[in-house]
């Protein structure tokens, strides 16, 4: 075991000597993405493991040590991490956890507080627990979110965009099933390679791989038939991750649907927006203002790197970023930030006028900017969209999986109705 | 070829078959009582001998407990709400809107102009299982409801979004003598509010209305309240039960051989995956052994009819039942009865004192105590000497069994209590506030559905191999999980057993919140009635990992309690002013209801009236109807708060009228916007103080109903300003609030700062006028008044940067000089309250729950025990930033971390937190008050809020903190 530091706050810190000793576990969220972006932390340095474990007692561990009233999220990524210590897999004094933190005014920002007052009750206080977060918040001397790292992690996420955009487009047409899943294989175990040799991350490498990725799956045969259409939107963990939306994913694929979830880039543009929209509401630091734009304009050429690999080879690219905020004009304003924000609004808003009108807009029980940029909006959007079929569904440790599907089901009743007559006419 | 379709509810069966030009040819309808393919097998079974040509057919199935059936057995499933609206097309085309109840769901769909269906989410108020539950309250059988409705002449408010919120509603009016037919038909109107308010979102109800659903085919008032409610005349059709099952008929497509099919459900028996815990017990052995040793845990008995001494009466009129006892001066307990109570404690009471004298005609009783729910009804009625709070009374009886317990766990019919214990006096309490889950009247409730008594049910559980995991949120959740593991194959031990741990569960994790045993000490006292069940008993100790003793009389621990307590505080030298057996005889009690009128609150009264002109009024918020006098406000806080806003009233202006509404933020930021505006020149409008009429008039448009309900209000007040015509209103978003210097940093909630965007987005009205609901930044003087001169601009062209200057400028002075009187004023309320050595709460909670209609008049309530008031932001100043456990983020928050932090220092002052239902950011503060707290050893109280009237609960929770303060 590592000695124990402790910060003038009395946080526990992770230390350099930890680095070479622990294993970092974190919660996982969306597959693809964080499949390529563990292997960069392995390339950095750190032992990570990522948590794939499922079942019931993850929600049950997560309800024994979390106030039962906080989100849904909360309970699970911090039950899972918690099973995960006294699974007795892992050695509990060189184990470190790790949270992301987004430093906004909703309770997320609160899960890594969560995360420590539940080890101390499970009687864990030794382990380390580190906030990844690109707010500058809880240094690590052992943890160093440095520019080289930065770089390959949003080269993963722009991978990983793409390949889940590919892999909804393509695989539920795909005629040899199973192509679309060896392919994820491929690349992200070619991605991994790519990564820790230093290459991939640059932008001329970045246009290179990406074009070839969308070139492998234009080349999978496909057969289109018409099919249901169903967007995905909501908070983000529910949204992407399996355990916190019952298999979601899953179940409409087995319901014959076309799914499209929005990427994770646009949420990170969102983020990195919402302090330019703070300077253009409130006032503030020119100097700050002029550094996130350029950070901004940055991130839309990586975007744009996107969308051109994926028209390229005939695919409907992602959604500029640009666009969905300016279709949320005159339905909510671009200071609600918190959370998910307008951006929840934008995507549903997006994916009606690009043909998936059919939305389950995920919203995990009690949380808050939920209330406003989901259930809040969809009157609006209804508004303006005549066609927009949307259900709300609530995730919580007590809500029946039966009860979740028998409300998508109706949707996709509607739904099916909807494709029938678009298909006769 | 015949059509046949199915409908499995979550309570029923139903089956129909339409001929080749689609008219109903056979119908049948059966409750199944969970034995779902039997059930249908048997339907179909009958189908097929009275319609022979339906050997062959199309099938299809619907309903909500269906889906694993169908895909099992190869029959295609049809989603319910898609099926009725395939019926409802087809018989009934002219139908612009369903109002659908069932068991455990209620639905709206909009047929016409955008079709669009809502179904009730995580939330079961106001469905068929909700009335059920309610009846079996009342003790009448459902028909009978709608009989006592029809003959109602008033109605009650009782809170409709969860039947748990209702009996607490609904407990104290019966106890309060209020009338069965007026409670029939406010329950009827709660849940039509609980429809319009959770599933119309908005949408307004109009056109042809159509009612289908077995509540509302057998409940014809509760037709007349949606009615009444919708202002319009419904139509139940023929068959109303049997639109699912008729639209899946219409929509079956696959041919079968029914006789197959009929084989195939009937082999049907789920999957078995369904997720289990551990046997309560491995053997007959291991059972044993537990019955042993608990049938150790006993207490001297005597005779009554022989024994010649002093005697002390104790009286538990609990929620559902009621418990009395004759206890000798030793503590023998002479006498006894357990009685379920059906609503009135005092018939019930009666015939118990009845008996005693019968038994024993001499009887000397030197002390009687009452405690419970019904203790002031029935110590007014009988003249009981005592009445004590029922925490009180619980440790005073456990103490008995062992002197040094350290926690005592009472699960009652719908309560649990529980305490912790620190040197003999009450450390910490623990009550179950909004959630009724943990508790005996939902296995009860349970048992009965499924067709048993709750004893033999819960006896079914204890050998049970595979006890359901059905985890621990609420009962209707439960509800909806028991039927999942049904269909998984669960057998019906197993779900006994899984529904007493779930109760378990429940009041562990829910109420008490505890991560390990050992936080509750090794000594452990368990009673109340649902511990009589072992199964229930065992799945504790089990939790819990440690042994606990349960005293033989669990069930009578409240009332031998009260009479220990009244032979404490009598001593021997007293004799009982309870009444005797002459008095007895001419006991009369009449029941009359009234409206108080004192003031705005217009509280209904239900006034008592005994045969010697005693009188005893219950359901007063204040003492001004019995006293007749108003209360003394000089020492609440919240009420100097309220008169302060009241001084913001409109200034003619050359701009013209701008509304406010008052609700959320706008009740502390009123000063600054009021002075603001009215510089510009606007003539302020601010909306009242809520009232209920006022939530309701605005419900309608409420899209989130599990949002909190101080956000809720909001529509209604935004519909007060728009009915008082209204063209300007003037509600910003504020991500920010001001910087108070006491946090990390100074944002509002998600809710209070992005509400004005909800309004914006669902009140349709409000696209007619202006509505000002752009971004502010007050926390930015400096940049404030450009930024939202610009914005006004839009609206106002003509209004001038140099103007807004001036006008900020006198808004942040005039909002610095509000807090500072409320400052000035909470430092008189400390210090008078000192000099006169009374004691002090800190009630912690936002700006906004000085709001009557939020509060429930809870600050009255505490000034009513004589203790004085003062609010978070008074003592809040007093402190510095502090390291937290949490991330300190929000304004209001950092204020109750602050003033926690300072409570902690003052002897003679305590902090209670109030807590809105449905407040995610409170999951995390309460957490960190409360360990903030209780690092310097001060008691940590929680009183959640909502829609709830009744402040039965608030008050047991204070009267127990002051009587733990006072030991």
């Amino acid at each position: 075991m590592a000695k124990l530091v402790y910060d003038n706050t009395g946080r526990l810190l992770f230390t350099k000597e930890m680095k070479k000793e622990y294993t970092i576990l974190f919660p996982m969220m969306a597959k693809i993405h964080f499949n390529i972006i563990k292997n960069i932390f392995a390339k950095f340095g750190y032992k990570v493991e990522l948590l794939e474990t499922d079942g019931p007692e993850i929600a049950q561990v997560g309800l024994k040590y979390v106030h039962n009233d906080t989100c849904y999220p909360a309970i699970l990524t911090i039950g899972q991490l918690i099973h995960a210590v006294q699974s007795g897999k892992y050695d509990v004094n060189k184990i470190a956890l790790l949270l992301t933190q987004t430093g906004g005014g909703c309770r997320a920002s609160n899960y890594i507080h969560l995360l420590r007052k539940a080890l101390v009750k499970a009687g864990y206080e030794n382990i380390p627990v580190i906030s990844l977060n690109m707010s500058g918040m809880e240094k690590n001397p052992g943890f160093n979110i440095t520019l080289p790292l930065l770089r390959r992690i949003a080269a993963a996420g722009l991978y990983g965009d793409l390949i889940m955009s590919l892999n909804n487009q393509v695989l539920p047409y795909e005629v040899n099933k199973g192509d679309c899943e060896a392919l994820i294989d491929l690349w992200t175990k070619r991605l991994t390679i790519i990564l820790s040799e230093g290459h991939g991350f640059k932008r001329a490498e970045l246009a290179k791989y990406l074009d070839k990725i969308a070139e492998d799956f234009s080349k999978i045969k496909v057969n289109k038939t018409p099919k249901i259409k169903v967007g995905v939107v909501g908070e983000i963990y529910v949204k992407y991750a399996a355990l916190g939306n019952n298999n979601l994913e899953r179940f409409l694929r087995e319901q014959d649907c076309e799914i499209n979830l929005p990427g994770i880039l646009g949420f990170a543009m969102f983020k990195v927006d919402n302090r330019i929209e703070d300077y253009k509401l409130y006032g503030g630091s020119r100097a700050k203002y002029i550094v996130v734009k350029t950070l901004m304009n940055f991130l839309e050429d990586y975007e744009n790197l996107v969308i051109e690999s994926q028209e390229r080879h005939g695919f409907k690219p992602i959604t500029r970023y640009k666009h969905t905020k300016e279709l949320v004009k005159g339905v909510v304003g671009y200071g609600s930030k918190m959370g998910e924000g307008w951006l929840l609004t934008g995507e549903m808003l997006e994916l009606v006028e690009s043909g998936f009108e059919n939305i389950v807009c995920t919203q995990p029980f009690g949380c808050l900017p939920n209330h406003i940029n989901g259930k809040g909006m969809i009157r609006k959007i209804k508004q303006r969209y005549e066609q927009a079929n949307i259900v709300a569904i609530d995730y919580d440790p007590g809500a029946p999986r039966v009860n979740q599907e028998n409300r998508i089901k109706l949707m996709l009743a509607v739904a099916r109705e909807n494709l029938m007559n678009k298909t006769e006419q | 070829m015949i059509k046949i379709g199915l409908d499995i509810g979550s309570t029923t069966v139903k089956c129909t078959a339409l001929d080749e030009n689609g008219r109903l040819i056979y119908k049948t309808y059966e409750r199944h009582y969970s034995q779902i393919t039997e059930k249908i097998s048997e339907l179909l079974r009958r189908l097929r001998r009275e319609v022979p040509e339906a050997d062959s057919a199309l099938i299809a199935m619907s309903g909500s407990a269906g889906m694993g059936v169908a895909d099992a057995c190869g029959i295609d499933f049809i989603q319910e709400v898609y099926a009725t609206r395939v019926a409802a097309k087809n018989f009934i085309p002219d139908t612009d809107v369903i109002i659908e109840l069932g068991g455990e769901d209620a639905k709206i769909l909009f047929l016409s102009g955008g079709m669009e269906v809502r179904m009730n989410g995580s939330c079961a108020g106001g469905t068929g299982a909700f009335i059920d539950q309610m009846a079996t309250l009342l003790n009448v059988p459902i028909e009978e409801l709608d009989g006592l409705a029809e003959k109602h002449e008033k109605i009650y408010t009782i809170a409709s979004r969860c039947g748990v919120f209702a009996k607490t509603d609904i407990q104290p009016l019966l106890n309060q003598g209020a009338k069965k037919t007026d409670i029939a038909a406010s329950i009827f109107g709660a849940v039509v509010n609980q429809t319009i308010a959770g599933l119309a979102q908005g949408r307004e109800i109009k056109g042809n209305i159509v009612y289908l659903g077995g509540p509302l085919t057998f409940i014809p008032q509760l037709r007349k309240s949606f009615d009444k409610a919708l202002k319009t005349t419904g139509l139940c059709p023929e068959n109303s039960l049997y639109y699912v099952s008729m639209g899946a008929a219409l929509c079956a497509e696959k041919t079968i051989d029914l006789d197959k099919t009929i084989e195939k459900i009937s082999v049907y028996r789920g999957s078995g995956n369904f997720a289990f815990n551990k046997p309560l017990f491995k053997n007959q052995q291991e059972l044993d052994e537990f019955r042993t040793r608990h049938a150790r845990a006993t207490i001297k008995k005597g005779d009554l009819k022989s024994y010649t001494g002093k005697t002390y009466i104790g009286i538990d009129a609990g929620s559902t039942t009621v418990k009395a006892v004759v206890v000798a001066k030793d503590g023998t307990l002479l006498y006894s009865e357990y009685l379920s109570n059906s609503g009135n404690p005092v018939p019930i009471v009666k015939s118990f004192l009845e008996h005693v004298y019968e038994i024993a005609p001499d009887i000397r009783i030197a002390g009687s105590a009452v405690t419970g729910y019904g203790e002031e009804i029935i110590k007014n009625a009988f003249g009981v000497d005592i009445g004590v709070v029922e925490t009180i009374a619980h440790l005073t009886a456990a103490k008995s069994f062992m002197p040094d317990v350290e926690f005592i766990i009472d699960i009652g019919g719908q309560d649990i209590k529980c305490f912790k214990i620190r040197g003999g006096t009450i450390d910490n309490i623990f009550l179950n506030e909004a959630c009724s889950s943990g508790c005996g009247s939902f296995l009860q409730t349970f048992a009965n559905a499924l067709g048993y008594s709750s004893e033999e049910f819960s006896r079914l559980g204890l050998l049970a191999k595979h006890p359901v995991d059905l985890g621990s949120r609420c009962t209707v959740f439960m509800n909806s999980s028991v039927k999942q593991a049904q269909k998984d194959g669960a057998t019906i031990e197993d779900i006994s057993a899984g529904l007493c741990l779930s109760v378990v569960k429940n009041a562990l994790y829910k109420v008490i919140r505890v991560a390990n045993p050992s936080e509750l000490g090794k000594k452990i006292v368990v009673q109340g009635g649902t511990f009589l069940n072992d199964a229930v008993l065992r799945a504790f100790e089990q939790e819990m990992g440690t042994d606990v003793i349960r005293p033989e009389i669990s069930g009578l621990m409240g009332a031998y309690g009260a009479a220990l307590y009244a032979m404490q505080k009598t001593g021997s030298k007293g004799r009982s002013s309870i009444l005797n057996t002459e008095q007895l005889k001419s006991f009369r009690h009449e029941i009359r209801s009234i409206n108080c009128g004192g003031c705005s609150n217009n509280c209904r009264l239900t006034v008592n009236t005994f045969n010697d002109g005693r009188k005893f009024i219950a359901g007063n918020r204040c003492e001004k109807p019995v006293t007749k006098k108003s209360p003394d406000d000089s020492m609440n806080i919240y009420q100097y708060k309220l008169r302060l806003l009241k001084d913001y009233t409109p200034v003619a202006g050359k701009r013209g009228k701008i509304g406010i509404p008052l609700g959320l933020n706008m009740f502390e930021l009123l000063p600054f916007w009021h002075t603001f505006l009215t510089n510009l020149g606007f003539e302020v409008i601010t909306s009242p103080f809520s009232n209920r009429k006022l939530y309701l008039n605005g419900q309608q448009t409420i899209p989130s109903d599990t949002v909190c309900f101080p956000a809720k209000l909001i529509h209604g007040h935004i519909q007060w300003l728009l009915d008082n015509g209204l063209k300007s209103i003037f509600y910003p978003c504020m991500s920010y609030n001001f910087d108070e210097h006491l946090g990390d940093n100074h944002y509002n909630c998600p809710v209070v700062a992005y509400y004005p965007e909800v309004i914006y987005a669902n009140m349709r009205e409000i696209e007619d006028i202006m509505f000002f609901h752009e971004f502010v930044g007050i926390h930015r003087p400096k940049d404030f008044p450009k930024k939202i001169c610009a914005e006004l601009q839009r609206f106002y062209p003509d209004i001038t940067l140099k103007e807004v200057k001036e006008a900020a400028a006198a808004a942040y002075y005039e909002y610095d000089e509000y807090l500072k009187k409320i400052r000035l004023y909470g430092q008189k309320i400390i210090s008078k309250a000192r000099a006169e050595k009374k004691r002090i709460i800190v009630l912690a909670g936002r700006p906004y729950h000085a709001d009557p209609e939020i509060n429930h008049g809870i600050d009255k309530l505490i000034t009513s025990f004589d203790v004085a008031i003062v609010s978070e932001d008074v003592v809040s100043v007093n402190e510095k930033k502090r390291p937290t456990g949490v991330l300190n983020q929000w304004t209001y928050h950092s204020r109750m971390y602050a003033a926690a932090e300072y409570v902690s220092r003052q002897k003679d002052m305590n902090l209670v937190q109030l807590v809105s239902f449905g407040c995610g950011v409170d999951a995390i503060t309460t957490d960190e008050v409360r360990a903030i707290l209780e690092r310097h050893n001060k008691i940590y109280t929680q009183i959640k809020i909502d829609e709830i009237t009744n402040l039965g609960a608030v008050k047991i929770r204070l009267r127990s903190l002051l009587a733990a303060l006072d030991e």
